[in-house]
């Protein structure tokens, strides 16, 4: 009883977190090629986005203090799970100005995926992170055919990754 | 005089469930949509004031992340660090500390949806605490980059 009061206290106080209106995911008509970078880990090694060529990739730009970036992480830690044999790799580019938060965050949230400390640079490459959370789900032919801004429905972004999983077009 | 069984039930269920409702609030508690009307500007309404040659110019502080402010923010404006950080809010208090208390001061984020920013409760709260009486923060319904950059409205870039 009280586990149900407590999950319909959080879905009424969280059921408006959606993207708000008239910033819905958008698909990239173009499918334009997503720009490559290298940028560091949280241990300081390089992550090269083209290392990941060949499988789909969500790549969600988030931060430790965002609320909606952080309860999407949980989903996608399931994601992960759910669909890394068959070819999904997430990468957390996170938008915080340091490694620490981010670290402790990772290890809490027990994320299973790679994360990355993004910088002003990627986020104008990506054309302008000016809000968060803001995902793009790329193929498997590094082609970006969607972008997200704001929460994302969680329902809505697995059917497009078990659509580009299993699509032809997206393989290169 | 000892309760029924299931009336004691029933009364544990009732508190555990409103405590845990309070949990729940208390954990949104820190959001901009707590931030009364009369204290927000609209981004247009800025604009204007940043345009007219005789309105009084705010202290504009920008309380988000650097690498948001690196990519786009107000010109003139001045980055604190997010504002949901105590360092932060040190910061903040430290840079307002010499000014008179009504002084105009403008503070905005954007990083997120309004009701999901944490950054400009905290340092709204942090000013109105130590006596400023003339501070509007800046109503970003969406982000920064729909709500100000897109609308075409002046945006610098860098440090």
């Amino acid at each position: 009883m009280v586990l149900i009061v407590v999950v319909a206290g959080v879905y009424f106080t969280t059921r408006h977190h959606g993207a708000p209106p008239g910033i819905r995911g958008t698909g990239a008509g173009e499918h334009s090629l997503a720009p490559d970078f290298s940028l560091p880990n949280l241990t300081g090694q390089k992550l090269d986005l083209s290392s990941y060529r060949g499988k789909v990739v969500l790549l969600d730009f988030w931060a430790t203090w965002c609320d909606p970036c952080r309860e999407e992480i949980p989903h996608f830690v399931d994601l992960q799970n759910q669909y890394g044999e068959q070819g999904l790799q997430i990468i957390g580019v996170s938008m915080d100005d340091g490694p620490e938060p981010v670290r402790d965050f990772c290890q809490r949230f027990k994320m299973n995926y790679p994360v990355v400390m993004g910088n002003a640079e990627i986020g104008e490459l990506y054309g302008g992170v000016l809000g968060l959370p803001i995902a793009f789900l790329l193929g498997r032919d590094g082609r970006i055919y969607s972008k997200h801004i704001g929460a994302t429905d969680i329902s809505v972004l697995e059917r497009e990754i078990v659509n580009l999983l299993g699509s032809k077009a997206s393989s290169s | 005089m000892s309760l029924p069984v299931k009336f004691r039930q029933v009364l544990l269920i009732f508190i555990f469930g409103t405590a845990s409702i309070a949990a729940t609030s208390l954990a949104f508690a820190y959001q901009a949509s707590l931030i009364p009307a009369s204290r927000l500007i609209n981004p247009d309404e800025l604009v204007k004031i940043l345009q007219s040659a005789k309105s009084e110019k705010p202290l504009m502080i920008q309380v988000g992340s650097h690498v948001l402010y690196a990519q786009a923010h107000i010109p003139g404006s001045e980055y604190i660090g997010p504002a949901s950080s105590e360092s932060a809010l040190q910061s903040l208090r430290k840079r307002v500390e010499p000014l008179p208390r009504n002084k105009f001061i403008i503070l905005y984020c954007g990083c997120c949806p309004w009701s999901h920013c944490p950054n400009v409760q905290p340092a709204d709260n942090a000013l109105h605490a130590m006596g400023f009486t003339n501070v509007r923060v800046l109503y970003i319904a969406n982000n920064f980059g729909a709500d100000w950059v897109e609308k075409g409205y002046p945006v610098a870039k860098g440090d």
